[in-house]
């Protein structure tokens, strides 16, 4: 026979289930709000417009975040416009096109594995690609073949050097198996009754994609594009190994510039022994945090944007 | 290949015309004798000799030999999984999205051969329309709904547009639920509905044929009716395939029956004469309810 529960012990047991995942939450929200309070308490009083336009300098007071601040800002958008179209087009490829065969499951677990590749690797893949482009224009920087004039937008020299190019392309190989794979989730998320509908009435592939299955995939493929954003913003490693720790007094100009990026200028910062540059280590954490803010936002608009209302 | 010789277990459909109006409950009855089931009221759409079909080494269907007629309904019955549904999507050619689907033997139409390499897909899917089961507006308006398949096959100007999608709609007798908000989202529709934006859909690139899979199978008894009387006054214009479980709807709408039972066409013809006087036992049993 089986004995009947009783109604304390099950009460008890919801109770203490429903405790256990508030505790969870919260240990993460207690986290966070340290951190943040912990960041402005420390950060907010040198945060400031010369702050923010002024370039390095040894003394604390003057020194600013211009260069980091434009040179993260170029990586990003660089690799935000490359490693979309990229990521997306090989996942419509990958999910509305490729039949199933032994290639195309090679190819999704080499993208599988991709992404858990330690983003130091690729920046040493970006260093010999990109930036040296395996030496064949030689290794010399004098050596390197230019096009354009130096000092106007349009100026190209291969290889690229240690350059916002080659430091958006580096992040783009990041962050491409992470938008691959979030943009076939979100395709596999449209449900096949919308494709068979569209092929039913005549669409080819191709008009179905574009048509049909895309549209109702943006808010899948924007949050997917918002997260690996967010990791390339805040993503240091790959871009040290390019060069990206230079002392920069520049704005980037064109694709050819050199330049420096938030994350690795705060962790210069906080590695100082004077508490001054903490404190600026601190500013220019709230500055990266606005500036993830305005990508996603971005992201979030564009999806707005493509999501037509419809009441 | 149409002329091929007929063998056969199941007599080819050869229908009459019939008036689009039937009482719901009763079969429907033909309109006289005077017509004598004569080619030229009704001539073929569709032929089917020796049709065959697979899944890998499944066989779905066995050797089919069939006649669809022009302008008529007609309606697939039997349990599930006897394969009606797996022709009906040969018909359109849908089942090529299933890689492991192949088929053998003949299948026409107007002497047209539909299994040909070489047939362009995209176009007979615009003259063969289809309906499906679960009602599958697209996340637009429903404006844009109606007009997204005539854009995928030519430049329209706005004013062509708007009078096509107006005339569809009110061929699908949806339009004077939806004039007043074209460009409110499909997916506000009730089911019944949207399953006439779908038929709106499926009409407004001009097919001369609609495939419908279990149309009413999602829908209220009130949708149900709607879509059935919906479906009668198309018959005039559209040769209709529709396939159903229920025994009663095939009753009411159909004119000519075709009873599919494990991949082999068991018995077909005018649905009067299969409800009153089926020749086969096993249809017999089916549509009185003895199994299935």
């Amino acid at each position: 026979m089986a004995t009947p529960r009783s109604a304390a012990s099950r009460v008890f047991a919801n109770r203490a289930f429903l405790l256990t995942c508030l505790f969870a939450t919260n240990v993460a929200m207690v986290v966070l709000a340290v951190l943040l309070i912990s960041i402005f308490w420390q950060g907010w009083d040198s945060l400031s417009w010369k702050f923010l336009t002024s370039f390095a300098s040894r003394k604390p007071s003057e020194a600013g975040i211009l260069a980091p601040l434009m040179g993260s800002v170029w990586v990003c958008s660089i690799c935000a416009l490359v490693a979309l179209p990229l990521g997306v087009g090989t996942a419509i490829y990958l999910e509305e096109f490729a039949k199933r065969s032994r290639f195309t499951k090679l190819v999704q677990t080499n993208i599988m594995n991709l992404a858990g590749v330690p983003s130091i690797v690729y920046g040493i893949l970006g260093l010999t690609a990109f930036a040296r482009m395996f030496g064949v224009f030689g290794t010399n920087v004098d050596d390197a073949i230019t096009l354009g004039n130096e000092d106007s937008l349009f100026f190209l020299r291969l290889p690229f050097g240690s350059s916002v190019l080659a430091g958006g392309l580096t992040l783009m190989l990041v962050i491409l198996p992470v938008v691959i794979i979030s943009t076939q989730e979100a395709l596999r998320a449209v449900p096949s009754s919308l494709r068979a509908g569209a092929f039913a009435l005549g669409a080819t592939r191709w008009q179905t994609v574009w048509g049909i299955t895309l549209p109702a995939a943006v808010p899948g493929i924007m949050t997917g594009a918002i997260l690996s954003m967010s990791r390339a913003v805040g993503e240091s490693a790959p871009l040290l190994v390019l060069g990206g720790l230079l002392l920069v007094f520049n704005t980037p100009q064109n694709l050819m510039s050199d330049f420096a990026i938030l994350p690795l200028q705060i962790y210069n910062w906080a590695g100082r022994p004077q508490d001054a540059f903490h404190a600026i280590a601190a500013s220019a954490i709230i500055v990266q945090l606005a500036v993830l803010l305005l990508f996603n936002g971005i992201a979030v608009f564009i999806r707005q944007k493509l999501q037509k209302p419809l009441q | 290949m149409s002329t091929e010789p007929t063998p056969t277990t199941a007599s080819p459909v050869q229908g009459h015309h019939v008036a689009p109006h039937a009482t719901p409950g009763a079969v429907k009855h033909t309109t006289s004798q005077a017509h004598g089931g004569s080619h030229a009221d009704a001539p073929t759409a569709i032929t089917v000799r020796g049709f065959s079909s697979w899944y890998g080494s499944f066989q779905a269907l066995k050797s089919l030999d069939l006649d669809i007629p022009s302008q008529q309904i007609t309606a697939f019955i039997g349990p599930s999984g006897c394969g009606k549904s797996t022709f009906l999507r040969w018909i359109n050619r849908m089942n090529d999205t299933i890689p492991t689907a192949r088929a053998e033997g003949t299948l026409d139409l107007h002497g047209e051969d539909l299994l040909s390499k070489s047939l362009d897909v995209v176009d007979l899917r615009r003259r063969v329309g289809m309906v499906f089961q679960k009602p599958n507006p697209f996340p637009k308006s429903i404006y844009d709904n109606v007009a997204f398949g005539p854009r995928l096959h030519k430049h329209y100007t706005r004013a062509e547009l708007d009078e096509l999608v107006e005339q569809s709609l009110r061929s699908a007798s949806i339009w004077n639920e939806v004039k007043d908000r074209l460009n409110s989202s499909a997916l506000g529709l009730s089911g019944g509905q949207q399953q006439r934006l779908c038929i709106a859909r499926a009409i407004a690139v001009g097919p001369e044929m609609l495939l419908m899979d279990e149309p009413c199978s999602a829908l209220d008894p009130k949708s149900t009716l709607a879509i059935e009387e919906l479906i009668e006054t198309l018959a005039s214009r559209y040769t209709i395939v529709i396939v159903t479980h229920n025994m009663q709807q095939a009753a009411r709408v159909s004119d000519q029956t075709a009873f599919f039972f494990e991949g082999r066409l068991i018995e077909s013809g005018a649905t009067e004469t299969i409800w009153n006087k089926p020749k086969n036992k096993q249809t017999e049993d089916y549509i009185t309810g003895r199994f299935g």
